[in-house]
């Protein structure tokens, strides 16, 4: 591993972001617009502030996912990932570079959605902004890790689109966003219970209803940090080397 | 240290089941142009993806400049040109260049020279994805030229170009070899194998020759490298009856 080169990775990955504006504008105008919808949909401040800080951590999350996971894939059938790979490049280089582009794209998305959310939607919030930005770059990088992965399982892009319902609907669908967890049937919650995003959607509920820092609130954190560096440890094992 | 650039030993590569390269022996001297030259599908890219250190491998061995290949002590000593262009589509001549300048540790500096090198000087702020077949192919040339490696292996390199830059390119080869690099070029266009020192031709998986072109020429009687290689298979299908 080295920081120059992985520097030199996420420095390329976000020249390649921003000669593609269009790409850019959805990423941060997608999420600000579902947002603004979702707040005059709930009609009632007290519902959106209920929901409105979940979404502000599965927007990021879900992007992301879909953006590495096909980024990724075009790195691998383009050929530029067998060049990388006879070069002095370490996996981790690459993954790293990864994570550090998306993170700051990700920074950036939160950083306006959350603005939207806070002043002109009038999201009410108990714990601190600086908690959530924190807690939405997790989602984000999550959303980086997971969709590494995802890649290494995906020969064609039509595939990776596809992985994105198959990986996070289940999730969303498990992670107590419409259901609490502790209402499901025994063998659901224990599949939720496996899933990172239930604990991404539980920190963000505690920090809705919570000020300061709760242990909840660490805890659920230090899950989602864990699965971030699992999933980009595991991804690093599928970028191979020597290929068949 | 061997004489040899590349050492290949008893090499057998299968792919999707089916042996692709049947136990293949040959070396490279230091310093030359070796042209690998064989029908579409003998197994080109699969020997070159073995030399490169990327290619998985039932038997054999591969030592490249005197490391086994793939070594990481020569993933700055090895330039490799894929078959298909391998830049990224979306950055500009400049960005793909310097981006792995980077990777390389190669200076700044290197990315322009490169770029002068295989003559895209004039289209360095072009995007890749919209450049022409040629200057894709050239693109990717340029990428393996960074750091000025020891050891150069182009896969078919000059498909799409027209005569004038072919013979430009070739020049370039020559000028390389020249300096001390090693170079290995596939190909499968006959007329471009006179402008190599040293000849490997393959044919289903196997090396059916390996010799200077006039030495090819004078033990088949035949004028033309085309004809000498047709000869070649011919003469193997007599010792094989
Ligand atoms: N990924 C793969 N999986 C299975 N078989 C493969 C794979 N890649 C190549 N092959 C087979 O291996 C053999 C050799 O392929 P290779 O690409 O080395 O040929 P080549 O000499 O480079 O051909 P060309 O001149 O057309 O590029 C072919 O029969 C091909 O079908
Ligand atoms: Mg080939």
């Amino acid at each position: 591993m080295s920081p120059a080169i992985t520097l030199a990775t996420a420095r390329r990955i976000l020249t390649q972001l921003r000669h593609d504006h269009r790409t850019l504008g959805l990423i941060v105008g997608v999420p600000t617009l579902l947002m603004i919808l979702l707040r005059y949909v709930l009609d009632r401040p007290q519902a959106f502030d209920r929901y409105g800080p979940m979404l502000l951590a599965i927007f990021p999350f879900t992007v992301m996912f879909i953006v590495t996971s096909i980024a990724t894939l075009r790195e691998r059938t383009s050929g530029t990932l067998e060049r990388l790979m006879t070069m002095p490049l370490g996996r981790l280089d690459l993954l790293l570079g990864y994570a550090l582009a998306f993170g700051l794209t990700a920074l950036v998305q939160v950083g306006v959605v959350s603005a939207v959310a806070l002043t002109w939607l009038g999201l009410d919030l108990r714990g601190s902004v600086w908690t959530l930005l924190a807690l939405t770059l997790f989602a984000a990088l999550l959303g980086v890790a997971l969709g590494l992965l995802a890649s290494a399982f995906a020969r064609t892009e039509f595939q990776a689109v596809q992985f994105m319902p198959a990986f996070v609907l289940p999730q969303l669908l498990l992670a107590g966003l419409f259901v609490p967890r502790d209402q499901m049937s025994t063998a659901l919650r224990w599949i939720a219970d496996a899933l990172p995003l239930s604990y991404l959607v539980e920190a963000m509920r505690e920090l809705t209803g919570q000020a300061g820092l709760t242990g909840t609130l660490l805890r659920d954190t230090a899950v989602v940090a864990g699965c971030t560096v699992l999933g980009l440890l595991l991804g690093a094992a599928t970028l191979r080397r020597r290929t068949p | 240290m061997t004489n040899y650039a590349i050492e290949v030993r008893d090499l057998r590569v299968a792919r999707g089941g089916r042996a692709v390269l049947h136990d293949l022996t040959f070396e490279v001297p230091h310093g030359s142009v070796v042209g690998l030259l064989g029908p579409s599908g003998c197994g080109k890219t699969t020997l070159m993806r073995a030399v490169v250190g990327v290619q998985i491998v039932q038997s054999g061995t591969v030592t490249v400049l005197g490391r086994p290949a793939g070594h990481r002590d020569l993933r700055r000593r090895v330039g490799y040109a894929t078959q298909s262009p391998a830049v990224y589509a979306d950055l500009t001549v400049r960005e793909n260049l310097r981006y792995f300048a980077a990777v390389l540790g190669a200076d700044r500096g290197d990315a322009d020279r490169v770029a002068e090198e295989v003559g895209l000087g004039g289209a360095r702020d072009q995007v890749a994805a919209s450049l022409s077949g040629g200057q894709l192919n050239r693109a990717s040339l340029a990428v393996a030229l960074l750091g000025r490696p020891e050891l150069l292996v182009f896969d078919e390199p000059t498909v799409g170009l027209d005569p004038v830059l072919r013979g430009e390119l070739w020049e370039l080869f020559h000028e390389l070899a020249g300096r001390g690099t090693t170079l290995l070029v596939s190909s499968h266009v006959m007329d471009e194998a006179a402008r190599c020192e040293r000849l490997l031709l393959m044919r289903e998986g196997l090396i059916i020759a390996d010799d200077t072109p006039d030495a090819l020429r004078e033990r088949t009687g035949a004028d033309d490298l085309e004809q000498a290689f047709l000869k070649v298979i011919e003469q193997r299908g007599k010792v094989a009856a």
